[in-house]
């Protein structure tokens, strides 16, 4: 307003102000409905869970599974590997976890088996920490899937999942 | 646009031209004071005409036979090549064709970087090409995605993964991306979609750049304003529509190289397996015309910090009108620059390489020099430099220093005596 007196706001400016507002609702309720489609749907959703058998699973080995659309490790350590993963010092650590929180029963690692970084698979047993080492942009994971060295800014997610009985995992 | 009124002859036309003046637009384009020193690289914009058009109708085509869907997409792009019609062919023509088009784009950028084009009254033009350059890295990678190879998911997964190093909701948008929580059939669908919408975006914006563009007119090889029309242009039809056709069946005579000889070259052998979300190819690699900025996207060790390097490295380009501080368009006249021209061109063409090779020891450390140097050129070198340099005399017009021979300022004045005589 160029006017040095302060103008009283009128009718119009009330009418002009009340529309515009209600035409921002509408826009925003005739938008999000087509932004939200493009979200997870009911289908994928119900998805969410899967029980995976692992006595097969012998000391040392990894098994992958697919949980909503993603691998999941499921791996079997051996004491060496606990041990190695139990003695890190959380300071020298870029995402300080400890093993006992991400291993809840210490013979057991489950953990999404996707690369922190843009999403890749690690491959098992390889890179710098003879545990997990992903070939896209070269981030190594340790014995716990914890990152130690690389672009990764993460450690390897553990999922929710419980043990049903000894020999079944339900994850999800 | 014209300075003169256009009539048509015909009475049908002249009643049709007053009611949609489609032949004053058709006049207008032919009759276009084009500069007439436009050398050969000013005909890749009507080559790249050419390949958005090729795309559109070979894609339009595809679609007919390609199946959007996680567990036929794969398959029907084999039946394509085995059981269509000519689909080898014309799939062929689609996948080379986009490489053709961004070996287009390159020289079409790059011509502008030499010659000045971005800078004013051409502003505007340049950021729509900005534009349709960066929609047509979106539409390439989408494109990419639907045979639904392993390079095609693997690319997929890591580019919509970038999205996820943005603070608080990367996670939520990277799920909305997806329809999902991994790459899936809602994420395979949707870039079908938007694959097929975007060419037309592109199209519209392509529109937007020649309507731009015929507000000043073309820039030209030395870089002056000219008056048009004058003894400084020619009309845009027959002399530039001639010279445009005879550069694109240069540029066909490569591209059916390609599509003849050797069509699979420029893309990863990767991707004739179909796609597994359980196993990572050992080397995942973009396609070519991607790579300096995935060099870009790697050389940086932090996540998000890699994820803003690469959109800077693109939007640093929007910005350079504004960031070349010289009045003089043409590298001709600027002896510095010319050379930290040839530096960038060297400099994108090792982001280039190393963007191919794996991220580690040597080719990391020259990554990162490269990525350094790239941004040093753009928001410290052409700064200073435009201040700094001196450049040489700029001519009074095309037509005298090709009289004179040379772009000497005492002979454009020589020739002015030289015109008088004439």
């Amino acid at each position: 307003m160029s006017d040095s007196e302060k103008k009283k706001p009128n009718r119009r400016d009330f009418i002009v102000t009340a529309t515009t507002a209600a035409g921002a609702v509408g826009v925003g309720a005739v938008v999000w409905p087509l932004v939200d489609q493009m979200n997870p749907d009911a289908s994928v959703k119900a998805l969410a869970s899967t029980e995976v058998d692992i006595s097969a699973v012998e000391p040392g080995q990894s098994i992958t599974v697919l949980w909503r659309g993603k691998p999941v490790f499921i791996k079997r350590r051996t004491q060496d590997e606990i041990d190695s993963a139990r003695a890190v010092d959380l300071s020298e650590l870029k995402h300080p976890e400890k093993d006992e929180d991400r291993a809840k029963n210490p013979e057991w690692l489950v953990m999404l088996g996707v690369c922190t970084h843009l999403g890749c698979v690690p491959l098992t047993d390889k890179g710098d920490y003879g545990a997990w080492f992903c070939p896209c942009h070269g981030s190594h994971y340790d014995t716990s899937g914890r990152i130690r060295k690389g672009p990764a800014p993460t450690n390897m997610e553990v999922p929710k999942y419980e043990f049903v009985n000894s020999n079944t995992i339900k994850i999800g | 646009m014209s300075d003169h009124e256009y009539t048509p002859k015909s009475k049908v036309g002249k009643w049709f031209n007053d009611r949609l003046p489609l032949l004053t637009l058709a006049n207008h384009l032919t009759d276009y004071p084009t500069p007439k020193n436009l050398n050969y690289w000013w005909t890749f914009g009507g080559i790249l005409t050419f390949c958005l058009i090729t795309q559109i109708i070979t894609g339009i085509v595809l679609g007919m036979h390609y199946v959007a869907h996680a567990d036929l997409a794969f398959q029907s792009v084999e039946h394509i090549m085995r059981d269509v019609n000519y689909g080898w062919l014309i799939r062929y023509v689609h996948a080379n064709g986009a490489s053709m088009f961004f070996l287009a784009v390159y020289i079409h950028i790059f011509r502008s970087l030499y010659y000045g084009s971005y800078k004013s009254p051409r502003e505007v033009i340049w950021i729509i090409g900005m534009l349709i350059y960066f929609l047509m890295m979106a539409t390439a990678f989408m494109g990419y995605v639907l045979p639904w190879g392993q390079m095609s998911f693997w690319g997929a997964t890591v580019i919509t993964n970038l999205f996820s190093a943005i603070p608080l909701v990367g996670e939520s948008i990277t799920n909305w991306l997806w329809g999902g929580y991994s790459v899936d059939n809602p994420t395979l669908t949707r870039f079908f979609s938007l694959h097929y919408l975007f060419p037309f975006l592109i199209l519209g914006l392509v529109v937007l750049h020649i309507w731009a563009l015929h507000v000043p007119g073309n820039n030209n090889p030395i870089g002056i304003d000219i008056k048009k029309p004058s003894k400084d242009t020619v009309p845009f039809h027959p002399y530039i529509v001639i010279k445009d056709a005879f550069a694109l069946l240069i540029f066909l005579l490569i591209f059916a190289f390609f599509v003849f000889f050797s069509p699979n070259i420029l893309g990863h052998a990767d991707n004739y397996i179909e796609a597994n979300p359980l196993v990572t190819p050992a080397h995942i690699v973009p396609e070519w015309y991607l790579l300096p900025f995935y060099a870009i996207l790697r050389s940086v060790p932090d996540k998000l910090l890699g994820v803003i390097a690469m959109f800077a490295a693109i939007f640093v380009l929007v910005i350079l009108p504004w960031l070349d501080t010289s009045k003089v368009r043409s590298t001709v006249f600027r002896p510095i620059y010319k050379q930290f021209y040839w530096f960038l061109v060297a400099d994108v063409l090792i982001l280039g390489y190393v963007g191919a090779m794996p991220a580690e020891g040597l080719y990391l450390l020259i990554a990162r020099v490269a990525t350094a140097y790239y941004f040093a050129h753009f928001l410290i070198i052409l700064p200073f430099l435009g201040m700094k340099e001196k450049t040489t005399p700029l001519p009074l017009s095309i037509t005298e220093p090709i009289l004179g021979g040379s772009a000497d300022m005492a002979m454009a004045k020589n020739n002015s005596d030289f015109k008088e005589k004439l």
